[in-house]
This record gives C-alpha cells, structure tokens and sequence, in this order.
C-alpha cells in the first residue's frame, strides 16, 4: 500500500482543485498524440489525427481526454485504495484495448508538462514530485490486473 | 530522427530561455532529485541542498552541453563524443536511455514552467525528440 503524507495530500488537491479537467484532460490526450505519434494505433477510429491542429481540433480527442482525465479524479479521491478503484478499467485496458501499460507512464508525464506549463512557478519541484509519485502509483494500478 | 522543423523548434526554443540558462540548468537537477531520489545516488559528494553552489554549477555545464548539441544537431554523433566517452567509460551512470528519461522530464518541466502557452505541442514534440537522440548518442559506446 502506497502511503500518502499530508503534506503530498495537500500537493496533490491544491493543484486538482484548480484543474479544470476538460481542458487538460483534452490537451494532455492530444500531446500524448501528437509527441508519441504511435500511441494513435488505438485511436483509430478518432478521424482526422493527421496533423497537431487537426489533432488539437478533433472533437473525439477532446471528448476521450475529459474521459480519462476525470478517471484519474477518481484516483485522487482513493488514494488509499488504488488498485481496487481500477480494478476493472485495468481489466478493460488489458483484455479489451490491449494497451501496453508503457503508455500510461508516457500520459503521465504528459499531464504534468502540461500542469507545468499551466500553474508556472506554482508547479514547484516538491509539487512536481509528490505528482510524478501519483501518475507512477496511477499508472502501476492500471497495469496492477494484466495478464 | 530530427527533421529541419524540429531543428528549428529546438534552437527557437533554447533562444527564449537563453539569459536563464543557468536556472534552467539547478532547477532542471532540484527537481530531477526531488522527484527521482536514485539518482542522487551519482552525487553523493555534492551538497544537494536548494540553491547549493555544486547544483548551479553542474547545473550550468549541463546546460552548457545540451547548448553545444543545438549548435551541432546535424552532427550530434560528433558534438558529443567526449561527453559520450565520459558517460559511458568514467561516470557509468545507468545508462541514458533509462536516466535521461528522467533528465528529460525535468528539463521539459522546467521549459513549460518557464514558456507556459509558448511551450506549443509542437515543441514539446521536438524537444523529446531531441533529448532521446542525446540519449542515444551518449548510450552508444557503454559496450
């Protein structure tokens, strides 16, 4: 079990609680796309993913990454009690989607890219940290039921 | 691996944060050792308190290298050959293609926090391409 200070707890909710999770879910899905261009073999049923603006600009990208991003919400609020949270959605990413768990590690820290690039300063290295701890534990739960 | 574009992007980019590039440097190594403890393992001689004067300095000739690798990405093989000498036969540090990754992340934290909007996408693709290629040439001769 993955033991969560105080101090990482307060990192962690002051940042969600200013996240707004449609656009960074949307813009983190869509760099994903367009920094890892492979990672679209699972897309392809998206459309236009043919450049970064038609990335940026496609509707289903934005729609998949408010999805996910507000799936990792749920993370945050059990974070005593990952691996049961995603119990299912790794059962899915495995025997359904097919998803190499590297991509999870890859999404991650994405996400906090573009957290950096959106709270600037705010973003500090202890922030930065207690953040790449989250989306490595996040990541490991997805991956916790493949087989 | 890198095309004209990304080439561009790279040398526009390390422009923006030229007159910072010693705080891209310490900043880039803080968080690297906030984040991914196991890499102080490589400094054990260095006093890696916020702001230590040993931090800015390997901080500074970190920058210094990737700066001289923009300067030279049609050649990079050749730009960091003693660097790559040095990593692989002197530091033995776990071999790039698993620590610059860490590096990486950083350094990219590092730029979006500094270039917010401006760090586009596009960059962003560019720089990860850059880094993996240092990575690669640095990893080359470690057997």
């Amino acid at each position: 079990m993955v033991h969560w200070s105080a101090e990482e707890k307060q990192l962690i909710s002051s940042i969600w609680g200013k996240v707004n999770v449609e656009e960074c879910g949307a813009e983190a899905l869509a760099r994903l796309l367009i920094v890892y261009p492979w990672t679209q073999r699972f897309f392809d049923n998206f459309g236009n993913l043919s450049s970064p603006t038609a990335i940026i600009g496609n509707p289903k990208v934005r729609a998949h990454g408010k999805k996910v991003l507000t799936s990792f919400g749920e993370a945050i609020k059990n974070l005593e009690n990952l691996k049961a949270t995603y119990s299912k959605l790794s059962e899915l990413h495995c025997d359904k989607l097919h998803v190499d768990p590297e991509n999870f590690r890859l999404l991650g820290d994405i996400l906090i890219i573009v957290l950096s690039a959106h709270f600037g300063k705010d973003f500090s290295p202890s922030c930065q940290a207690t953040w790449q701890k989250l989306v490595g534990v996040v990541a490991h739960a997805l991956a916790h039921k493949y087989h | 691996m890198l095309t004209a574009e990304d080439k561009k992007l790279v040398q526009q980019v390390w422009e923006k944060v030229s007159g910072h590039q010693e705080d891209v440097g310490a900043e880039t190594l803080e968080r690297m050792f906030a984040a991914y403890p196991p890499t102080k393992t490589y400094f054990p001689h260095f006093d890696l308190h916020h702001g230590s004067d040993q931090i800015r300095g390997h901080g500074k000739k970190v920058v210094a290298a990737l700066g001289n690798a923009i300067k030279n990405l049609d050649n990079l093989s050749q730009a960091l050959s003693e660097l790559s000498n040095l990593h692989a036969y002197n530091l033995r540090v776990d071999p790039p293609r698993f620590s610059s990754q860490l590096l990486a992340q950083c350094l990219q934290v590092v730029l979006a926090v500094h270039l917010g909007k401006d760090y586009t996408p596009e960059i962003h693709a560019a720089v990860d391409k850059f880094m993996s290629a240092v990575a690669a040439v640095l990893a080359e001769k470690y057997r």
